[in-house]
């Protein structure tokens, strides 16, 4: 299990081949990067993400270990930035390793759907030079619900 | 003593990252109840309970959780992480 919450760029594919090549007899690795939006538009100006130090560690982990728990997974990554972060780049990534594909997909998707409303990071958009705090989409919360 | 901390818009309303203060309130609730006395920022910013979360000790709380072991809540709006 690597966590990693990081103001820093990451590149995905160094990320990708770093974590598979520690892995033995494994069947499926999937990942998800999620990337900000807008490069092409001319509004979108750059995000900020703010997290809450040392909670965004400890949740991520509690997030991870239960995936484990419910998925026959060999290992997994999770990888999160915050501060500014400009259209284009890559804001997190998720990678999971299993025997078989089921696992590792329906384990990623559970990191993803928790990663983004139970891991305290808060994005700010700014547009043509305002200013304006993401709002949480109310699926986002029950979305977990098809996970209890 | 119990240290506050504020994220995201709750921050910029309040108009500061945290706080220590003293409190005799013994949940979650009664602790905002005392902050809506403050002052009119603090009674705008916690009008809405469906509007924000809490965390007390880096934990997700309810807001009839017990405060008398907490030396740190947090307050923030839904998080947007992904």
């Amino acid at each position: 299990m690597r966590i990693s919450v990081q103001n820093e760029f990451f590149d995905f594919s160094t990320e990708i081949k770093n974590f598979s090549a520690t892995l033995e007899n494994i069947g499926a690795l999937v990942t998800f990067t999620g990337i900000v939006r807008g490069q092409k538009s001319q509004t979108l100006d750059y995000m900020v993400i703010e997290h809450y130090p040392g909670m965004t560690e400890k949740q991520i982990h509690l997030i991870v270990e239960e995936a484990f728990k419910r998925w026959k997974i060999s290992d997994a990554l999770v990888i999160h930035r915050y501060g500014k972060l400009d259209p284009g780049e890559p804001i997190m990534m998720v990678a999971t390793a299993a025997e078989h594909r089921i696992e590792a997909f329906e384990a990623a998707e559970y990191l993803m759907d928790y990663l983004k409303s139970k891991a305290p990071f808060w994005k700010k958009e700014v547009l043509n030079g305002e200013e304006n705090w993401v709002q949480s989409a109310s699926e986002d919360e029950t979305a977990l619900s098809r996970w209890q | 003593m119990v240290d506050l901390i504020y994220f995201s818009w709750i921050r910029e309303r309040i108009g500061k990252s945290g706080e220590s203060i003293e409190t005799s309130a013994t949940t979650v609730l009664e602790l905002i109840e005392e902050l809506k006395k403050k002052d009119i920022r603090y009674s705008e910013v916690f009008s809405d309970l469906g509007s924000f979360r809490v965390a007390i000790n880096q934990e997700l709380a309810d807001f009839d959780a017990s405060i008398v072991e907490a030396t740190e809540i947090a307050f923030f709006p839904p998080m947007t992480g992904g």
